[in-house]
Protein backbone atom coordinates (compact mmCIF):
# COMPACT_ATOMS: atom_id res chain seq x y z
CA UNK A 1 0.00 0.00 0.00
CA UNK A 2 1.31 3.44 -0.95
CA UNK A 3 1.07 6.02 1.82
CA UNK A 4 2.31 9.61 1.85
CA UNK A 5 3.32 11.57 4.94
CA UNK A 6 3.82 15.34 5.19
CA UNK A 7 7.35 15.94 6.47
CA UNK A 8 9.62 18.77 7.54
CA UNK A 9 12.62 17.11 5.89
CA UNK A 10 13.51 14.63 3.17
CA UNK A 11 14.54 11.71 5.40
CA UNK A 12 12.63 9.19 7.49
CA UNK A 13 14.34 10.54 10.63
CA UNK A 14 12.96 14.04 10.06
CA UNK A 15 9.92 15.31 11.94
CA UNK A 16 6.54 14.84 10.31
CA UNK A 17 4.95 18.16 9.31
CA UNK A 18 1.56 18.89 10.92
CA UNK A 19 0.58 20.99 7.88
CA UNK A 20 -0.68 19.21 4.78
CA UNK A 21 -0.82 21.63 1.84
CA UNK A 22 2.06 23.77 3.06
CA UNK A 23 4.38 21.02 4.30
CA UNK A 24 7.97 21.22 3.05
CA UNK A 25 8.23 17.62 1.88
CA UNK A 26 6.13 14.56 1.20
CA UNK A 27 7.51 11.11 1.92
CA UNK A 28 6.01 8.42 -0.29
CA UNK A 29 6.29 5.05 1.40
CA UNK A 30 5.38 1.61 0.07
CA UNK A 31 4.36 -0.63 2.99
CA UNK A 32 4.73 -3.73 0.83
CA UNK A 33 8.47 -3.54 0.19
CA UNK A 34 9.44 -0.71 2.62
CA UNK A 35 10.84 1.45 -0.19
CA UNK A 36 10.43 5.20 0.07
CA UNK A 37 11.07 8.43 -1.76
CA UNK A 38 10.99 12.11 -0.76
CA UNK A 39 9.33 14.79 -2.88
CA UNK A 40 9.68 18.51 -2.31
CA UNK A 41 6.16 19.89 -2.04
CA UNK A 42 5.69 22.24 -5.00
CA UNK A 43 2.43 23.57 -3.55
CA UNK A 44 4.24 25.70 -0.96
CA UNK A 45 5.22 28.08 -3.75
CA UNK A 46 1.60 28.65 -4.75
CA UNK A 47 -0.44 31.55 -3.47
CA UNK A 48 -3.62 29.58 -2.93
CA UNK A 49 -5.22 26.19 -3.18
CA UNK A 50 -2.15 24.41 -1.76
CA UNK A 51 -4.36 21.74 -0.15
CA UNK A 52 -6.00 20.97 -3.48
CA UNK A 53 -2.77 20.79 -5.48
CA UNK A 54 -1.18 18.61 -2.77
CA UNK A 55 -4.21 16.33 -3.00
CA UNK A 56 -3.79 16.24 -6.77
CA UNK A 57 -0.15 15.23 -6.21
CA UNK A 58 -1.29 12.32 -3.99
CA UNK A 59 -3.79 11.17 -6.62
CA UNK A 60 -1.23 11.39 -9.43
CA UNK A 61 1.17 9.24 -7.38
CA UNK A 62 -1.18 6.36 -6.63
CA UNK A 63 -1.42 7.13 -2.91
CA UNK A 64 -4.02 5.19 -0.93
CA UNK A 65 -3.58 6.91 2.44
CA UNK A 66 -2.49 10.49 3.21
CA UNK A 67 -1.04 11.21 6.65
CA UNK A 68 -0.69 14.67 8.19
CA UNK A 69 -1.52 16.74 11.29
CA UNK A 70 -4.83 17.80 9.80
CA UNK A 71 -6.61 18.37 6.49
CA UNK A 72 -8.42 21.53 5.41
CA UNK A 73 -11.93 21.45 3.92
CA UNK A 74 -10.74 21.68 0.29
CA UNK A 75 -8.10 18.97 0.67
CA UNK A 76 -10.65 16.85 2.49
CA UNK A 77 -13.14 17.20 -0.35
CA UNK A 78 -10.53 16.44 -3.02
CA UNK A 79 -8.98 13.45 -1.22
CA UNK A 80 -12.40 11.99 -0.35
CA UNK A 81 -13.52 12.28 -3.96
CA UNK A 82 -10.29 10.58 -5.02
CA UNK A 83 -10.91 7.70 -2.62
CA UNK A 84 -7.76 8.45 -0.59
CA UNK A 85 -8.01 7.71 3.13
CA UNK A 86 -6.82 10.36 5.55
CA UNK A 87 -5.06 9.76 8.86
CA UNK A 88 -3.88 12.32 11.39
CA UNK A 89 -1.34 12.35 14.23
CA UNK A 90 -1.62 14.42 17.42
CA UNK A 91 2.04 14.44 18.48
CA UNK A 92 3.98 16.96 16.37
CA UNK A 93 7.34 15.79 17.72
CA UNK A 94 7.45 12.42 15.99
CA UNK A 95 9.65 11.42 13.08
CA UNK A 96 8.22 10.18 9.80
CA UNK A 97 9.51 6.73 10.70
CA UNK A 98 7.58 6.74 13.99
CA UNK A 99 4.44 7.93 12.19
CA UNK A 100 4.76 5.09 9.68
CA UNK A 101 5.07 2.61 12.52
CA UNK A 102 2.01 4.14 14.19
CA UNK A 103 0.10 3.82 10.92
CA UNK A 104 1.07 0.17 10.58
CA UNK A 105 -0.02 -0.65 14.13
CA UNK A 106 -3.31 1.17 13.54
CA UNK A 107 -2.75 3.85 16.19
CA UNK A 108 -3.29 6.93 13.98
CA UNK A 109 -6.66 8.72 13.92
CA UNK A 110 -8.82 8.17 10.86
CA UNK A 111 -9.93 11.57 9.53
CA UNK A 112 -13.44 11.69 8.09
CA UNK B 1 -7.83 61.13 -16.59
CA UNK B 2 -7.88 58.45 -13.94
CA UNK B 3 -6.53 59.19 -10.48
CA UNK B 4 -6.35 56.30 -8.01
CA UNK B 5 -6.04 57.03 -4.31
CA UNK B 6 -4.15 54.24 -2.52
CA UNK B 7 -2.12 53.88 0.64
CA UNK B 8 -0.68 50.55 1.59
CA UNK B 9 -1.53 50.99 5.27
CA UNK B 10 -5.21 51.07 6.09
CA UNK B 11 -6.77 54.03 7.90
CA UNK B 12 -4.37 56.67 6.58
CA UNK B 13 -7.13 58.76 5.00
CA UNK B 14 -7.68 57.48 1.45
CA UNK B 15 -11.41 58.06 1.51
CA UNK B 16 -11.03 61.45 3.18
CA UNK B 17 -8.69 62.53 0.37
CA UNK B 18 -10.57 60.97 -2.54
CA UNK B 19 -13.99 62.31 -1.54
CA UNK B 20 -12.66 65.81 -0.86
CA UNK B 21 -10.69 65.83 -4.11
CA UNK B 22 -13.82 64.78 -6.04
CA UNK B 23 -15.95 67.38 -4.34
CA UNK B 24 -13.36 70.16 -4.89
CA UNK B 25 -13.21 69.46 -8.62
CA UNK B 26 -16.93 68.85 -9.09
CA UNK B 27 -17.77 72.41 -10.21
CA UNK B 28 -14.98 72.51 -12.79
CA UNK B 29 -14.87 69.07 -14.41
CA UNK B 30 -17.23 66.18 -15.06
CA UNK B 31 -16.32 63.75 -12.26
CA UNK B 32 -16.80 60.06 -11.75
CA UNK B 33 -16.08 58.60 -8.36
CA UNK B 34 -15.62 54.85 -7.97
CA UNK B 35 -15.44 53.27 -4.53
CA UNK B 36 -13.27 50.23 -5.28
CA UNK B 37 -12.82 49.32 -1.61
CA UNK B 38 -15.48 46.67 -2.16
CA UNK B 39 -14.87 44.85 1.11
CA UNK B 40 -15.73 47.95 3.14
CA UNK B 41 -17.03 50.73 0.89
CA UNK B 42 -17.67 53.96 2.81
CA UNK B 43 -17.23 56.88 0.39
CA UNK B 44 -21.03 57.13 0.05
CA UNK B 45 -21.18 58.18 3.71
CA UNK B 46 -19.29 61.37 2.76
CA UNK B 47 -20.43 62.09 -0.80
CA UNK B 48 -24.06 61.11 -0.01
CA UNK B 49 -25.12 60.16 -3.54
CA UNK B 50 -28.65 59.28 -4.46
CA UNK B 51 -28.37 55.60 -5.50
CA UNK B 52 -30.46 55.07 -8.64
CA UNK B 53 -29.66 51.50 -9.53
CA UNK B 54 -28.14 48.40 -7.94
CA UNK B 55 -26.98 45.50 -10.12
CA UNK B 56 -25.68 42.07 -9.17
CA UNK B 57 -21.92 41.61 -9.53
CA UNK B 58 -20.99 38.14 -10.70
CA UNK B 59 -18.06 35.83 -11.17
CA UNK B 60 -18.13 33.36 -14.07
CA UNK B 61 -17.50 29.83 -12.86
CA UNK B 62 -16.64 26.81 -14.99
CA UNK B 63 -19.08 23.96 -15.34
CA UNK B 64 -17.79 20.76 -16.87
CA UNK B 65 -19.90 18.61 -19.15
CA UNK B 66 -18.58 15.17 -18.23
CA UNK B 67 -20.07 13.57 -21.37
CA UNK B 68 -17.65 15.66 -23.45
CA UNK B 69 -14.70 15.69 -21.04
CA UNK B 70 -11.76 13.45 -22.01
CA UNK B 71 -10.05 13.86 -18.59
CA UNK B 72 -6.95 15.29 -20.28
CA UNK B 73 -6.34 17.48 -17.22
CA UNK B 74 -5.38 20.63 -19.16
CA UNK B 75 -7.93 22.70 -17.21
CA UNK B 76 -6.33 21.60 -13.93
CA UNK B 77 -2.85 22.49 -15.22
CA UNK B 78 -3.76 25.95 -16.51
CA UNK B 79 -5.63 26.99 -13.36
CA UNK B 80 -3.32 29.44 -11.58
CA UNK B 81 -5.43 29.21 -8.42
CA UNK B 82 -5.86 25.43 -8.02
CA UNK B 83 -9.61 25.77 -8.30
CA UNK B 84 -9.85 22.52 -10.27
CA UNK B 85 -8.74 18.98 -9.48
CA UNK B 86 -8.82 15.80 -11.52
CA UNK B 87 -10.15 13.07 -9.29
CA UNK B 88 -10.57 9.62 -10.82
CA UNK B 89 -13.09 10.09 -13.60
CA UNK B 90 -14.25 13.53 -12.48
CA UNK B 91 -13.08 17.13 -12.54
CA UNK B 92 -13.85 18.87 -9.26
CA UNK B 93 -14.46 22.64 -9.18
CA UNK B 94 -13.77 24.64 -6.01
CA UNK B 95 -15.91 27.77 -6.50
CA UNK B 96 -14.37 29.76 -3.63
CA UNK B 97 -10.89 29.53 -5.18
CA UNK B 98 -11.95 30.42 -8.73
CA UNK B 99 -10.97 33.93 -9.87
CA UNK B 100 -13.24 33.69 -12.92
CA UNK B 101 -10.32 34.23 -15.30
CA UNK B 102 -11.74 31.88 -17.95
CA UNK B 103 -8.42 30.14 -18.75
CA UNK B 104 -9.88 26.64 -18.32
CA UNK B 105 -12.76 27.40 -20.68
CA UNK B 106 -10.43 28.82 -23.32
CA UNK B 107 -7.91 25.98 -23.08
CA UNK B 108 -10.31 23.02 -23.03
CA UNK B 109 -9.55 21.23 -26.33
CA UNK B 110 -13.01 19.64 -26.61
CA UNK B 111 -15.22 22.53 -25.48
CA UNK B 112 -16.47 20.66 -22.42
CA UNK B 113 -16.43 23.75 -20.19
CA UNK B 114 -19.20 26.33 -20.10
CA UNK B 115 -19.45 29.26 -17.71
CA UNK B 116 -22.26 30.28 -15.43
CA UNK B 117 -22.57 33.45 -13.37
CA UNK B 118 -22.48 33.29 -9.58
CA UNK B 119 -23.47 36.48 -7.71
CA UNK B 120 -20.78 37.64 -5.28
CA UNK B 121 -21.94 41.16 -4.53
CA UNK B 122 -23.49 44.29 -5.98
CA UNK B 123 -22.63 47.36 -8.00
CA UNK B 124 -24.53 50.55 -7.16
CA UNK B 125 -24.83 53.59 -9.39
CA UNK B 126 -25.89 57.03 -8.33
CA UNK B 127 -25.28 60.74 -8.54
CA UNK B 128 -24.48 63.40 -5.93
CA UNK B 129 -26.02 66.87 -5.49
CA UNK B 130 -22.95 68.39 -7.14
CA UNK B 131 -23.31 66.01 -10.13
CA UNK B 132 -20.55 63.54 -9.35
CA UNK B 133 -21.40 60.25 -11.05
CA UNK B 134 -20.98 57.75 -8.25
CA UNK B 135 -20.24 54.02 -8.46
CA UNK B 136 -19.66 51.59 -5.66
CA UNK B 137 -18.95 47.87 -5.50
CA UNK B 138 -19.86 45.81 -2.48
CA UNK B 139 -18.69 42.26 -1.89
CA UNK B 140 -21.11 39.97 -0.10
CA UNK B 141 -19.86 39.01 3.37
CA UNK B 142 -18.05 35.61 3.29
CA UNK B 143 -17.14 35.96 -0.39
CA UNK B 144 -13.35 35.89 -0.79
CA UNK B 145 -12.80 37.45 -4.24
CA UNK B 146 -12.98 41.25 -4.57
CA UNK B 147 -11.26 41.64 -7.96
CA UNK B 148 -14.17 40.60 -10.25
CA UNK B 149 -16.37 43.30 -8.68
CA UNK B 150 -13.66 45.95 -9.04
CA UNK B 151 -13.17 45.02 -12.71
CA UNK B 152 -16.92 45.13 -13.40
CA UNK B 153 -17.29 48.43 -11.61
CA UNK B 154 -14.52 49.97 -13.70
CA UNK B 155 -15.93 48.54 -16.95
CA UNK B 156 -19.43 49.85 -16.19
CA UNK B 157 -18.18 53.38 -15.59
CA UNK B 158 -15.43 53.46 -18.19
CA UNK B 159 -15.13 56.92 -19.74
CA UNK B 160 -11.83 58.52 -20.73
CA UNK B 161 -13.35 61.97 -21.26
CA UNK B 162 -14.03 62.66 -17.60
CA UNK B 163 -11.95 62.81 -14.45
CA UNK B 164 -12.32 59.47 -12.69
CA UNK B 165 -11.28 59.18 -9.06
CA UNK B 166 -10.79 55.65 -7.77
CA UNK B 167 -10.84 55.03 -4.03
CA UNK B 168 -8.61 51.96 -3.64
CA UNK B 169 -8.75 49.26 -0.99
CA UNK B 170 -5.87 49.27 1.52
CA UNK B 171 -2.92 46.93 1.18
CA UNK B 172 -0.84 46.11 -1.88
CA UNK B 173 -2.60 42.96 -3.08
CA UNK B 174 -4.62 41.91 -6.14
CA UNK B 175 -7.57 44.15 -5.30
CA UNK B 176 -5.28 47.20 -5.21
CA UNK B 177 -3.59 46.21 -8.46
CA UNK B 178 -7.02 45.74 -10.10
CA UNK B 179 -7.93 49.27 -8.99
CA UNK B 180 -4.75 51.13 -9.94
CA UNK B 181 -3.21 49.25 -12.89
CA UNK B 182 -4.62 51.52 -15.60
CA UNK B 183 -4.58 54.76 -13.61
CA UNK B 184 -2.80 57.80 -15.04
CA UNK B 185 -1.70 58.85 -11.58
CA UNK B 186 -1.63 57.23 -8.16
CA UNK B 187 -2.04 59.45 -5.15
CA UNK B 188 -0.56 57.71 -2.11
CA UNK B 189 -1.84 58.68 1.31
CA UNK B 190 0.39 57.87 4.25
CA UNK B 191 1.08 58.89 7.82
CA UNK B 192 4.48 59.71 9.36
CA UNK B 193 4.78 56.49 11.36
CA UNK B 194 6.89 53.32 10.93
CA UNK B 195 3.75 51.45 9.79
CA UNK B 196 2.89 54.18 7.32
CA UNK B 197 6.42 54.08 5.88
CA UNK B 198 6.61 50.29 5.72
CA UNK B 199 3.36 49.95 3.78
CA UNK B 200 4.10 52.99 1.61
CA UNK B 201 7.29 51.25 0.47
CA UNK B 202 5.23 48.20 -0.50
CA UNK B 203 2.93 50.36 -2.62
CA UNK B 204 5.91 52.10 -4.26
CA UNK B 205 7.18 48.60 -5.08
CA UNK B 206 3.89 47.83 -6.84
CA UNK B 207 4.07 51.14 -8.72
CA UNK B 208 7.60 50.45 -9.90
CA UNK B 209 6.11 47.44 -11.72
CA UNK B 210 3.32 49.42 -13.37
CA UNK B 211 5.51 52.50 -13.94
CA UNK B 212 2.65 54.82 -12.94
CA UNK B 213 3.51 58.37 -11.85
CA UNK B 214 2.72 59.02 -8.21
CA UNK B 215 2.84 61.55 -5.43
CA UNK B 216 2.31 61.39 -1.71
CA UNK B 217 0.02 63.07 0.79
CA UNK B 218 1.20 62.95 4.38
CA UNK B 219 -1.83 62.88 6.62
CA UNK B 220 -1.76 63.42 10.39
CA UNK B 221 1.42 65.40 9.93
CA UNK B 222 3.05 66.20 13.26
CA UNK B 223 2.70 62.75 14.82
CA UNK B 224 5.40 60.06 14.54
CA UNK B 225 8.77 60.93 13.04
CA UNK B 226 10.45 62.37 9.95
CA UNK B 227 11.39 59.05 8.33
CA UNK B 228 8.64 59.13 5.69
CA UNK B 229 9.79 62.57 4.52
CA UNK B 230 13.45 61.55 4.55
CA UNK B 231 12.67 58.48 2.51
CA UNK B 232 10.59 60.39 -0.06
CA UNK B 233 13.34 63.01 -0.45
CA UNK B 234 15.89 60.24 -0.96
CA UNK B 235 13.71 58.61 -3.64
CA UNK B 236 12.74 61.96 -5.26
CA UNK B 237 9.04 61.26 -4.83
CA UNK B 238 7.00 64.46 -4.58
CA UNK B 239 4.99 65.32 -1.47
CA UNK B 240 1.83 66.96 -2.77
CA UNK B 241 0.18 67.92 0.48
CA UNK B 242 0.57 67.67 4.24
CA UNK B 243 -2.49 67.62 6.44
CA UNK B 244 -1.76 68.27 10.11
CA UNK B 245 -3.19 66.06 12.80
CA UNK B 246 -6.16 67.87 14.29
CA UNK B 247 -9.00 66.58 16.40
CA UNK B 248 -11.52 68.84 14.66
CA UNK B 249 -10.85 66.91 11.43
CA UNK B 250 -11.40 63.55 13.11
CA UNK B 251 -14.60 64.81 14.75
CA UNK B 252 -15.95 66.16 11.47
CA UNK B 253 -15.16 62.95 9.58
CA UNK B 254 -16.91 60.93 12.27
CA UNK B 255 -20.01 63.04 11.57
CA UNK B 256 -19.78 62.18 7.86
CA UNK B 257 -18.42 65.56 6.73
CA UNK B 258 -15.91 66.04 3.94
CA UNK B 259 -12.53 67.55 4.81
CA UNK B 260 -13.48 70.46 2.56
CA UNK B 261 -16.63 70.99 4.62
CA UNK B 262 -14.72 70.89 7.91
CA UNK B 263 -12.02 73.23 6.57
CA UNK B 264 -13.20 74.97 3.38
CA UNK B 265 -9.70 76.35 2.70
CA UNK B 266 -8.69 72.87 1.55
CA UNK B 267 -10.86 73.19 -1.56
CA UNK B 268 -8.31 75.44 -3.27
CA UNK B 269 -5.48 73.20 -2.00
CA UNK B 270 -7.08 70.24 -3.79
CA UNK B 271 -7.68 72.25 -6.97
CA UNK B 272 -4.00 73.28 -6.96
CA UNK B 273 -2.93 69.72 -6.30
CA UNK B 274 -4.97 68.53 -9.27
CA UNK B 275 -3.00 70.88 -11.57
CA UNK B 276 0.20 69.48 -10.11
CA UNK B 277 -1.04 65.93 -10.77
CA UNK B 278 -1.76 66.78 -14.41
CA UNK B 279 1.73 68.28 -14.68
CA UNK B 280 3.39 65.21 -13.12
CA UNK B 281 1.58 62.73 -15.34
CA UNK B 282 2.55 64.78 -18.43
CA UNK B 283 6.21 64.76 -17.41
CA UNK B 284 6.07 60.99 -17.20
CA UNK B 285 4.61 60.76 -20.71
CA UNK B 286 7.40 62.87 -22.27
CA UNK B 287 10.63 61.95 -20.49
Amino acid sequence: MIIMISSQGNKLEDLADPRFGRSQWFIRYDTQDDTWQAFENQSIYQRGGAGISSSQFMMDNGVKAAISGSFGPNAHQALSAGGIEMYTFDDNQQSVQEIIKAFQTGSLNKFN
Amino acid sequence: MKIAVASGKGGTGKTMISTSLASSLAGEFPIRFLDCDVEAPNAHLFLKPEIKETLPAVILLPEITMELCTLCGICVEVCEYNALAKVGTKILVFPQLCHGCGSCTLQCPVGAITEYPRPIGTISKGVTDDNIIFGMGELTISEPMPTPIINQLKTQFHNNDVVTILDSPPGASCAVVATIHDADFVLLVTEPTPFGLHDLKQMLGVLSETDTPSGVIINRDGIGDAKVEDYLAEQSIPILMKIPYQETIAEGLAMGHLLTEIMPSYKSEFTKMFQQIIELSRQKETP
